[in-house]
């Protein structure tokens, strides 16, 4: 009986990979254990094991084929005198075609936005534009203000030898070497002090967080000794840190590395927040960071680093902050959201216009400052606003800008502003429960169902 | 008093001698004019005085360079005043003023200087020993040949971000000299009921950081360990561990009912190792100085401490509009 080998998940958020190399061949008998491959994923490389045993009766993928879907299959494995041809037939063509890179997300996760408009650009029209994902924008942005700035270095763990553990800090250490790409050792709280001392003496330190679950061993460092000390010293004293890393809800991770800090960090005076949500503003923003005179808590998503949108082709392209994004215009109602929570908010606007609801949509893109007049200015137009984030309820910046929107602009709302969160529970493992946790489209419609009373 | 490592007395010039007594006198009247302020209701808040421990800051002291750095925990006045600080600022900015070195927005925990190379005043404890480490690393980025003076207390020993810090301290070479001033008691803990081993200044040994026990009442002792400690660092052969056992007289804050020990424990530290008393001894028997002239300078340093004071009243309280800035640095 022949049996199909399919491309592997890898990690919590891999949806394809590049297959490198084939540690077996066509004939070759294996048994359950035995490495197959080697698989490329976004963060690694991995070797991928035999689970059955059998021979190797036909390889579908050949090695170096590049964005190979996870559940492809890649090779069968037959039994003893058994024919791999006749029994392949029938899937092998299939799995041919979806060798080739293909742009689009799987169905189970949301789709990326590709009709949207961005309104306001942030470069002039005409600017030459040129894919990007938001990983290598990222890498991009700090390897440019490295070039600029001798100050600059980056510090985390596995960030130099290992490239990163998400792989944003590719090639640093070959172009800067180990002086100012540092790995440090498993000691969160320990490394976040050094990078604030260093910073009071002078340096411009990025910190990579292998996720921001961990920076809660290291916030008294950040919230007590970067964010305060400026003001303690009567302004003597300023702290020119980047925090960042990945932020809030990646897949199947489980309660302790799926949290979103956005509004933990937006409390706190003394600190920038920035929460980007494409690739340019990823590029932009974190470019303005690393020459902000000030500690920025500078927030990625997993789920968002393999994505790819356009980025502007500038030598020196930044994005202020304080300054949201228009990236959709409409009349019937404001959606308001950062970081992920775009993703829902852009496919609800798509799906709104279908049922003839004109929504426009702000990405903040900076959460300290917030650019409250342009969310204002959208709510005195449109008279009624949704918020979108994928963090807790409670205390959450959808809460904040509603009371700021009551405040400011009480006597132009035509409804109460309605916040989409994640759910009031610690994050699941099982992917139904992780499912409903999560903020989805459909709620963020049915909010602005709610608020227009459709 | 458990420090009895003997160091050899090196031959100590007249003007050097002078020097500590001044500086260490400096310290001492300076606190407790700091304690009546407080206890008149002028300083607020938390007030930790370092009486007692003059001679640990000042014997550091001796040993450093410009452009050397320090970085210490709340009791941090005595720092301050050793590294050259103005008094007047000190004092201005326990009460609250205007004319304190953070404009009466830090207060007695949070004060820094950057013309003297003072990185604060940390109020959460050892949380300035990361933060020490982090000074060293920038120095030796810039390779400046700067050394750290990070400072802490026995009670912050305790804190898992010490060690952390000792490991990327080793691991990186970095130029830090930790000062562990062990006064014997974590607030309100002695030392044998908080800590397993008593001898921190071998904690550093699991990293490979050499460390040694100082008596912290001598100040020509911690003199000549810092001295010691700062040529291993700027040798480049990595952190240092210094660690001094002193005595606080007062309590741990001007809070303190200090119930955890006995009067006459106290009582005895005063008589038998004050640290100004014994370089007052060895002015005197040496026939350094007279009565008279220790005397003027008593006088001379009142005088100072009466300037700082009557600075620290007159200053008016910050602008109301202070409370607005400095809190970001322009972009």
């Amino acid at each position: 009986m022949a049996t199909e080998v399919l491309m592997p998940a890898l990690s919590p958020t891999m949806e394809e990979g590049t297959l490198a190399k084939w540690m077996v061949a066509e004939g070759d008998a294996v048994s359950s254990g035995d490495i197959l491959a080697e698989i490329e994923t976004d963060k690694a490389t991995m070797e991928f094991e035999a689970v059955d045993e059998g021979i190797v009766g036909k390889i579908l993928i050949p090695a170096g084929t590049e964005g190979v879907k996870v559940n492809t299959p890649i090779a069968i494995i037959v039994e003893e005198g058994e024919d791999a041809n006749a029994a392949v037939a029938a899937p092998a063509p299939v799995a041919t075609e979806t060798a080739a890179p293909v742009a689009a997300a799987p169905s189970s996760a949301p789709a990326a936005p590709v009709a949207s408009v961005t309104v306001e650009p942030d470069f002039p029209e005409g600017t030459e534009m040129k894919t990007t994902t938001v990983r290598e924008a990222l890498r991009d942005a700090m390897a440019e203000e490295m070039t600029r700035n001798e100050s600059v270095y980056l510090m985390g763990e596995e960030v130099a030898e290992y490239q990163g553990a998400y792989k944003i800090s590719q090639g640093l250490l070959d172009q800067f070497g180990p002086k100012r790409v540092i790995d440090t050792p498993i000691t969160e709280h320990g490394f976040a002090g050094i990078a604030v001392g260093s910073a009071f003496g002078g340096l411009r330190p990025i910190v990579e967080f292998m996720t921001f679950n961990f920076a809660m061993q290291a916030i008294d460092q950040i919230i007590n000794s970067a964010a305060k000390t400026l003001y303690m010293s009567g302004g003597q004293m300023g702290c020119p840190i980047v925090f960042r890393g990945p932020n809030g809800a990646a897949a199947r991770v489980g309660a302790q590395h799926s949290q979103d800090y956005a509004a933990w960090y937006a409390q706190i005076p003394g600190l920038k927040v920035v929460m980007p949500y494409c690739a340019s503003d990823a590029k932009g923003l974190l470019k303005s960071a690393i020459r902000d005179p000030n500690p920025v808590i500078f927030l990625e998503n997993e789920i968002l680093y393999g994505r790819t949108f356009e980025v502007p082709v500038l030598d020196d392209y930044t994005v202020p902050f304080g300054k949201a994004r228009i990236w959709r215009e409409g009349t019937d109602v404001t959606i308001v959201s950062f970081g992920i929570g775009m993703q829902y908010a852009l496919e609800a606007a798509d799906k709104l216009a279908q049922d003839g609801i004109s929504a426009e949509v702000i990405d903040l893109r900076t959460l300290r400052p917030i650019d409250y007049d342009t969310v204002l200015a959208s709510v005195m137009k449109t008279n009624r606003c949704v918020t979108v984030e994928e963090g807790w309820p409670v205390g959450s910046i959808g809460n904040h800008l509603s009371a700021y929107i009551m405040e400011n602009a009480f006597d132009y709302l035509d409804a109460p502003v309605i916040n989409c969160t994640g759910k009031d529970v610690p994050m699941p493992y099982a992917a139904n429960l992780e499912k409903l946790a999560l903020l989805t489209t459909d709620e963020v419609i049915a909010a602005v169902k709610s608020v227009t009373y459709r | 008093m458990a420090a009895r490592r003997t160091t050899k007395k090196p031959n100590v010039s007249k003007e050097e001698l002078l020097g500590y007594y001044r500086d260490m006198l400096m310290i001492r009247r300076f606190e407790e004019k700091a304690g009546q302020l407080y206890g008149m209701g002028l300083i607020g808040g938390f007030c930790h005085l370092y009486i007692g421990q003059e001679a640990v800051v000042v014997g550091l002291e001796a040993a450093t360079e410009e452009g050397d750095k320090r970085i210490t925990s709340y009791r941090d006045h005595g720092h301050m005043l050793a590294c050259g600080m103005d008094p007047k600022g000190v004092m201005a900015e326990l009460t609250g003023r205007e004319g304190g070195y953070s404009k009466g927005k830090g207060g007695s925990m949070h004060m820094f200087s950057k013309e003297k190379h003072f990185y604060g005043g940390h109020g959460i404890v050892a949380a300035q020993v990361p933060l020490g480490a982090g000074l060293a690393f920038a120095d030796k980025y810039n390779e400046n040949g700067r050394v750290t003076f990070t400072y802490f207390g026995d009670g912050a020993a305790n804190q898992g971000q010490v060690y952390e810090t000792f490991n990327m301290a080793a691991l990186w070479d970095l130029p830090v000299i930790f000062v562990i001033e062990n006064n014997q008691y974590a607030m309100g803990t002695a030392q044998q009921r908080s800590t397993s081993s008593q001898d921190i200044y071998k904690r550093g040994e699991a990293f490979g950081i050499a460390g040694e026990e100082v008596d912290g009442m001598d100040v020509l002792a911690v003199k000549q360990a810092s001295e010691k400690a700062v040529a291993h660092c700027r040798a480049g052969k990595g952190p240092y561990i210094l660690e001094v056992k002193t005595y606080r007289y007062r309590g741990h804050s001007m809070s303190d009912p200090a119930k955890y020990r006995t009067r006459e424990e106290v009582q005895k530290m005063r008589e038998e190792r004050d640290p100004i008393e014994a370089v007052r001894q060895l002015l005197l028997t040496g026939n350094h100085a007279s009565e008279d002239e220790l005397k003027a300078i008593d006088k001379e340093i009142k005088d100072v401490v009466n300037d700082a004071a009557e600075f620290s009243k007159q200053s008016p309280e910050p602008a109301l509009e202070e409370l607005w800035t400095d809190i970001y640095a322009d972009a």
